[in-house]
């Protein structure tokens, strides 16, 4: 065995070495050390398409826009355009927890799809399409109808806008269309900008008569219920006082969306998937964001401090102090049981496109190292913070994605705070748009990488043999032959919440069991660990 | 409240939408009769999403490691075609992966776009990029034809493309081609064959691949799974059997026209009689004599089903999946007395109709059954609100009806994500029989003990 190199440049020589000369130089761009805090953070490489043959973790656009933002709305028909797979596989999967509410409108046990065949795809599928809306519309009756097409479909070159715009004249509800075929981007990523335009587009603010009552309103946008975490975040949110308008979109509702334009504040969760709305809503509605964080107890604590710092209200202030007080009571005594059996041990997570950067949290309240780190589907502000997005790059395949031209609504566009309240809240840390990214802070002997693929992660798995490694369902079982328990991020393997106090809490338990079980020292038979030993040996 | 709360026992005519498919696409059966050969690497081609979810379906159903390729389609390459991703596609995978064969199957997307896996593979073999000793094989997977089940049964027909020969000279072994079953239920297949001293060559084999051991190590080829050595040498076979109608055809008839085996298909041996059949086939291409270890098996099977008849009888089913398994499942289930009142599949087929009126004849009941276009879980929950059944079959997203109904489910088919076993205890063969019976009568008898009143909760049965 060869001895093993031990910083992140010689480890890197060491992903990329048997690689082809091309695919060696594409990757080198996307792995680097992490960063002290407050040091310069270099460029990394991100958002560019994977290589053929190399074995990904990525996922495609329609998984990001069905899959993650419009799917775990629970009173939207959510109908795939295409062939039966792509509807089949986005069905249930994400564990997008539901209460279905006094309406009793749930649809996300159900899978719907226009599961075209030989005969759509030689004549076209818009009359197929259009003849499954009208039986959702008949048999289920929603409030919303959303349309997904996939990759032949846009070969093929229906018009799903139109049928859209028809079918919601004849019907009389909500219906539009995603045209979100897999090979539009270079992960779910696109699936994503796309599905936020579109609620844009057909339903944010499109409700002006419903009163929103309540003193401190928020909507949270990039939390999807995994789990049931978006369950705790409420529980929290209520406990503090404030009021949540909508959750984008875990549980959430046609009518969540239609009055998300009365909050004053918009808090962003996973930053990647909705950063879009949150943007073009502070634009056309005058709603200012932050970035939040409710993974991690502290991370929990410091949200929720700086979400009542902007009302500059005392007296929410002091519940909010007073909550985490009280929270932080059980979970600093779980923590205190934990960590001796935590503290030292090893960690590396390569997920999604923030959930790397928020678990760090958690990992660190238990005591726990990050080896190295990295996202699925990012940008490079992602890694390095939003003040890169100026100098982003436009390439062929963003360009692909249509680009809002959103302007301040004439009628209801009014600031929440003057320029001067916001500087001077910036100052007091509310930090409006701030986004700082994964990697400062991750340390030089942190490895960061983007778009891991299988090859680099058997790799330094081999290295380091971490104590605990984080990815999804397609890594996970590869990682365990190793002897390495992966928690699966995406949708938690059954567990979770993992968001909030109580989250912090199932998350430091299920932690602990995963780099404290046994199963991993029986692995080898008892003949199999040690060499050939005699108890008895006749003498002749 | 129920889960499914929309589905109502009202039936409307469906001619354009699907819900709650009871079938998926074609590239993960392609995918999964791939992992069936030693060393081979399944490469999607199309973008990366379906290959993403392939993986992800068949990792969730085996709690295994699936490795495969995608060739990453781009917005140019669906325009321009994909023969340069793929050939760079293929380059990389032998560097990096290092396979003895790379498995190609098609996509809508590819599909649609009309690339032309044949002429795309020779350029890869004609630049050099496939080293020697190494192989490409490949399978057209369009998911707008048939199911999941046909891409199992064209990347089956693919790898016999790749690798069958003839040299003339007989090697007195009897070919075996599963159908779309479990790791298990090959396993179980062999040693059948075993038991009757035949000597067979089972192709896929995916054995030892989806059901391996925890060992510390992660291998990308596991020590299974069928040899491209082996394969070769299926034209100089005995007979071939294929099991399952569905899944196998193409490829028995692939080896009796282009290499003269004869080959029969039958039944997936799911139940008694299929399982019959099965062995008696064995028995009459070969002409070896049945072992009275498999008599004793098959005693066994009667015996359970002699003394359990009173439970069995006039129980009502209702079931979804593929159609191999289905009609096998149904023959079954009107050995054991029971009616199988429903039945849907998602893949489509004549034979399925004709075989079950036939097989449903006897049945004093209105069974219900639907195959192809709008055949899915919808339309079997609102017929079982109609009339409520005692038992369900079929994968885990029928938990779903079982719970809103109160009804046992049976987990059997594709995908089962939220139990263990179809990876390690087969349902075919006698002993696969002497399971599903264990299985119904713990669902039926636990049933019976939870509903029963004090008066009548009694010690034995
Ligand atoms: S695009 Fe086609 S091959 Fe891909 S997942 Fe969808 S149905 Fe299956
Ligand atoms: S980071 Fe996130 S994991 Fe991952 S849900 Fe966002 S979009 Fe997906």
């Amino acid at each position: 065995m060869s001895t093993k190199p031990t910083n992140v440049e010689e480890i890197k020589k060491e992903l990329i070495a048997k690689m082809p000369t091309k695919v060696a130089r594409k990757r080198a761009k996307s792995i680097l050390p992490g960063t002290e805090m407050g040091e310069p953070i270099p460029e990394i490489q991100s958002n560019v398409r994977t290589i053929p043959g190399i074995i990904t973790q990525r996922g495609c656009t329609y998984a990001g826009c069905k899959g993650v933002v419009l799917g775990p709305s629970r009173d939207i028909v959510n109908l795939t355009h295409g062939p039966i797979g792509c509807g089949f596989y986005s069905w249930l999967t994400r564990r997008n927890q539901t209460e279905a509410g006094p309406d009793g409108e749930n649809f996300i046990p159900y899978s719907f799809s226009t599961d075209m065949t030989e005969h759509d795809i030689v004549f076209g599928g818009e009359k197929k399409l259009r003849a499954a809306i009208q039986e959702a519309y008949d048999t289920f009756h929603p409030k919303a109808i959303s349309i997904f097409s996939t990759c032949p479909v846009g070969l093929i070159g229906d018009d799903i806008h139109a049928v859209a715009r028809t079918m919601q004249e004849e019907l009389g509800i909500t219906i539009f269309a995603n045209s979100c075929e897999g090979y539009k981007g270079v992960s779910q990523s696109a699936g994503h900008h796309i599905a936020n335009n579109q609620i844009m587009k057909h339903v944010i603010g499109t409700d002006d008569t419903t009163p929103i009552e309540g003193k401190f309103k928020v909507n949270m946008l990039g939390e999807y219920n995994i789990g049931g975490d978006a369950f705790e975040i409420e529980r929290i949110l209520e406990k503090c006082g404030f009021t949540l308008v909508a959750t984008f979109s875990g549980n959430s509702t046609v009518q969540d969306f239609r009055v998300a334009h009365n909050a004053d504040l918009n808090t962003v969760m996973c930053h990647r998937s909705l950063n879009y709305v949150a943007e073009m809503m502070e634009t056309k509605f005058g709603i200012p964001w932050i970035k939040v964080n409710f993974i991690g107890a502290e991370a929990s604590a410091k949200s929720l401090r700086r979400m009542a710092a902007y009302f500059e209200d005392q007296e929410l202030i002091d519940r909010v102090e007073a909550v985490i007080a009280e929270e932080l009571v059980a979970v600093n005594k779980v923590v205190d049981e934990i960590k001796p059996r935590t503290e030292g041990k090893t960690a590396m997570l390569f997920v999604g496109g923030s959930r790397a950067h928020h678990y760090q949290e958690l990992f660190k309240e238990l005591g726990m190292k990050i080896l190295g780190a990295g996202y699925e589907f990012a940008h490079r502000d992602d890694y390095e913070g939003r003040h890169v997005l100026p100098s982003i790059k436009v390439d062929a395949d963003s360009r692909n994605i249509e680009e809002l031209e959103i302007l301040p609504d004439p009628e209801r566009f009014k600031p929440r705070k003057t320029e001067a309240q916001m500087a001077k809240l910036n100052e007091q840390g509310v930090d409006f748009k701030g986004y700082e990214g994964m990697i400062e802070g991750m340390g030089k002997e942190a490895m960061v990488i983007d778009d891991i693929n299988h090859y680099e992660t058997e790799k330094l798995l081999e290295i380091y043999k971490p104590d605990i490694f984080c990815a999804g369902i397609k890594e996970k079982y590869i990682v365990q032959k190793m002897g390495i328990p992966l928690k699966q991020l995406h949708n938690y393997d059954m567990g979770g919440p993992y968001a909030g106090f109580n989250g912090a809490i199932n998350w430091y338990r299920d932690i602990d069991r995963m780099v404290n079980t046994k199963v991993w020292n029986l692995i080898k038979a008892p003949w199999q660990s040690t060499g050939p030993e005699l108890e008895a040996t006749y003498v002749a | 409240m129920a889960l499914l709360r929309h589905t109502t026992g009202e039936i409307k005519e469906r001619s354009a939408l699907t819900v709650n498919p009871a079938k998926t696409c074609q590239p993960v059966g392609a995918m999964y009769a791939a992992l069936g050969v030693k060393g081979c690497f399944p490469h999607s081609h199309g973008s990366q999403g379906c290959c993403a979810y392939h993986r992800s379906a068949l990792t969730r159903h085996y709690k295994e490691p699936v490795v495969a390729g995608t060739s990453s389609f781009t917005e140019g390459s669906s325009v321009f075609g994909g023969q340069s991703n793929l050939i760079t596609a293929i380059d990389n995978i032998f560097t990096l992966y290092d396979p003895a064969v790379i498995a190609i199957h098609t996509t809508c997307l590819s599909e649609t776009i009309g690339d032309d896996l044949r002429q795309i593979s020779q350029k890869a073999i004609d630049d050099g990029k496939v080293p020697d000793g190494k192989h490409i094989i490949y399978a057209s997977t369009p998911s707008y034809v048939g199911t999941h089940v046909t891409g199992y049964a064209n990347m089956v027909k693919g790898i016999l493309k790749g690798f069958v020969k003839k040299t003339g000279t007989p090697n007195g072994k009897l070919n075996i081609i599963p159908g779309f079953c479990e790791p298990s239920d090959m396993a179980e297949m062999r040693r059948l064959a075993s038991m009757m001293g035949i000597d067979i060559t089972m192709v896929p084999d995916t054995n030892g691949v989806l059901n391996g051991p925890l060992t510390g190590h992660y291998e990308m080829y596991p020590n299974a799974g069928a040899t491209p050595a082996e394969i070769a040498t299926m034209g100089d076979s005995i007979a071939t059997i294929g099991l399952g109608r569905w899944a196998t055809t193409e490829a028995v008839n692939y080896l009796d026209s282009e290499f003269k085996v004869p080959g029969k298909v039958l039944p997936l041996p799911i139940g008694l009689k299929a399982t019959d059949a099965f062995v008696d086939m064995m028995r009459r291409l070969t002409g070896k004599d049945v072992p009275d270890s498999i008599n004793f098996e098959r005693g066994q099977v009667v015996d359970i089903l002699s003394d359990y008849s009173q439970y069995f009888y006039g129980k009502k089913v209702a079931m979804a999946g593929d159609p191999d398994q289905l009609l096998a499942l149904v023959e079954f289930c009107i050995t054991l007395g029971m009616i199988p009142a429903y039945t849907v599949t998602g893949t489509p087929g004549k034979y399925f109709e004709e075989r079950m009126t036939e097989l449903l004849k006897d049945v004093p009941y209105d069974c219900k059954f639907k195959c192809g276009g709008e055949a899915d879980m919808f339309l079997l929950h609102q017929w079982v609100k109609n009339d409520p059944v005692d038992l369900l079959i079929g994968n885990t997203y029928m938990k779903y009806i079982a719970r809103d109904e109160d009804i046992p489910l049976i987990r059997h088919g594709f995908p089962i994500l939220d139990r263990v076993g179809h990876q390690y205890f087969p349902t075919v063969g006698y002993s696969g029989a002497m399971r599903l019976m264990e299985k119904f009568l713990e669902a039926l008898l636990n049933r019976l003990d939870r509903d029963a009143p004090e008066t009548r909760f009694e010690l034995q049965l």
